[in-house]
């Protein structure tokens, strides 16, 4: 039977969420619609643009090419998820807006999500190690210059805040 | 931009996978990665009627160690565990070298080896490290085990030999033979972006130095990998120099070859890149065989 569908248990930004969806639902379209998390955005849905990037299992991958069943049982970090609370942005947030790393901030999400687990195994990245990082992100605004120096003031904040 | 409707299957064994793939084989797709396939059904390109996610499987995720030093590794292994395992670039440098060219960071997370070899793009770079290699495919269906030699896997743009009620569950990869030396490289537009061509070679070298087997194998130069039989023959007896290097790039990339061109590059110039990529890459591959050799 066509378009039977499936429930769904997963754990997203740390608290557990059960739905029923149909096989074919994107797990970005679940994110945005069935849970309200819009901060995760949909630019291409083929996988090349990077705005839909999201941490699963804490792994950066595309949401736009996975299905929401297929979350059942995992664990999923959205952009909302990363500051601490409405008062104190996440590290690599902060050093965004302070060093002009954004504009229209679509491709924002995507970049954070990416860098967050980036960072997270590469502590003290050279300049080409995080242009190879953000290589499966596209923005449109930015001409990557300040993105790559929020990227570098981000790590020696981290740096400085884990010593 | 959204798939059209299909039925959901998610088997947790190897055993209930193989099942399904004959009841269902006909008229479903396996889903592995998805970062081919996700996008052609959300294009609509693809419309099956049924997916079997092959993702709860866990018994196809693995890298092993096998007879004789091979390496076997499960279908569904992703290309990031690949690049971070510790065999790979002892036994298969040339797939090490290969993995980071393969799209971005966030699609190798999802994207597995099995998935790619049998989707069978050209322009992918797995297929291509699995004919240079000469890997070994092991298929499975309810008819039992089949093994495929590489060079009768691949028949076609996005056609190979399995049949649709066989799942592939294991590539095994022969062990480097000492004194070999191997080289990958691409030309891509963008850094990720599908290459304009690559070539990955192998060079072997004797005790003298003299060339005794080697081999050239192409992506985006034709409907599937393409080996460059006559330019390998070409070096094969001599000691490698820059003429013959630059006399295997011509003959692959004059007669051997037969890329489509694209958006990206015409012909000519995906033939003028698979010369220059070619000479870089037997130049590279010797110095490391003669490293090894040394060693």
């Amino acid at each position: 039977m066509q378009n039977e569908l499936h429930t769904v248990r997963l754990t997203i930004n740390g608290k557990q969420f059960e739905r029923d969806v149909e096989p074919r639902t994107l797990l970005s379209d679940f994110l945005r619609h069935e849970i309200g998390l819009t901060g995760t955005h949909v630019g291409c849905e083929h996988g090349v643009c990077g705005a839909c990037t999201i941490l699963y299992d804490d792994q950066p991958v595309r949401s736009c090419l996975m299905l929401a069943v297929q979350a059942s049982g995992h664990a999923i970090t959205t952009v909302e998820g990363l500051a601490k609370d409405l008062k104190e942005l996440h590290p690599l947030q902060q050093a965004f807006w302070e060093s002009h790393g954004l504009q229209c901030g679509f491709c924002t999400p995507g970049f954070l999500m990416t860098l967050v687990a980036f960072l997270d195994t590469n502590p003290n990245p050279s300049e080409n190690q995080i242009r190879a990082a953000i290589s499966g992100n596209l923005c449109r605004c930015t001409g990557y210059q300040n993105i790559v120096k929020a990227v570098q003031l981000a790590a020696e904040q981290m740096r400085a805040g884990a010593a | 931009m959204k798939p059209a409707p299909f039925e959901y299957l998610a088997p947790d064994s190897l055993e209930e996978a193989v099942s399904l793939a004959a009841q269902h084989g006909d008229h479903a797709k396996l889903l592995a990665g998805g970062q081919s396939l996700i996008p052609a059904m959300n294009f609509r390109v693809v419309q099956p009627a049924m997916l079997i996610d092959l993702n709860r499987v866990t018994e196809l995720r693995y890298i092993r160690q096998s007879e004789g030093g091979a390496l076997a590794i499960g279908s569904m292994t992703t290309q990031h565990e690949l690049e971070i395992d510790g065999l790979v670039p002892d036994r298969v440098p040339l797939l090490s070298e290969a993995l980071p060219h393969i799209a971005h960071p966030q699609i190798r997370n999802r994207g597995t080896l099995g998935g790619s070899l049998v989707h069978a793009d050209p322009a992918a770079e797995l297929p291509v490290i699995a004919l240079a290699c000469g890997a070994r495919l092991k298929a499975r269906s309810l008819e039992g085990e089949r093994w495929i030699e590489i060079g009768d896997f691949f028949q076609g743009m996005f056609m190979t030999d399995l049949a649709p009620e066989e799942i592939l569950v294991e590539v095994v990869l022969p062990p480097m033979p000492a004194g070999t030396g191997w080289s990958f490289m691409e030309a891509s537009r963008r850094r990720g972006d599908y290459a304009m061509m690559g070539v990955a070679a192998l060079l072997r070298l004797n005790g003298e130095g003299v060339c005794t087997s080697a081999r050239l194998v192409y992506l985006n130069a034709g409907d599937g990998p393409v080996d460059a039989r006559d330019a390998s023959a070409s070096l094969l007896g001599s000691k490698p120099t820059a003429a013959t290097f630059e006399e295997a790039a011509s003959i692959a990339s004059q007669k051997e070859i037969d890329p489509f061109g694209n958006i990206h590059a015409t012909v000519d110039f995906q033939r003028h890149l698979a010369h220059v990529l070619t000479r870089r890459a037997l130049e590279q591959a010797s110095g490391r065989a003669q490293r090894s050799k040394a060693n």
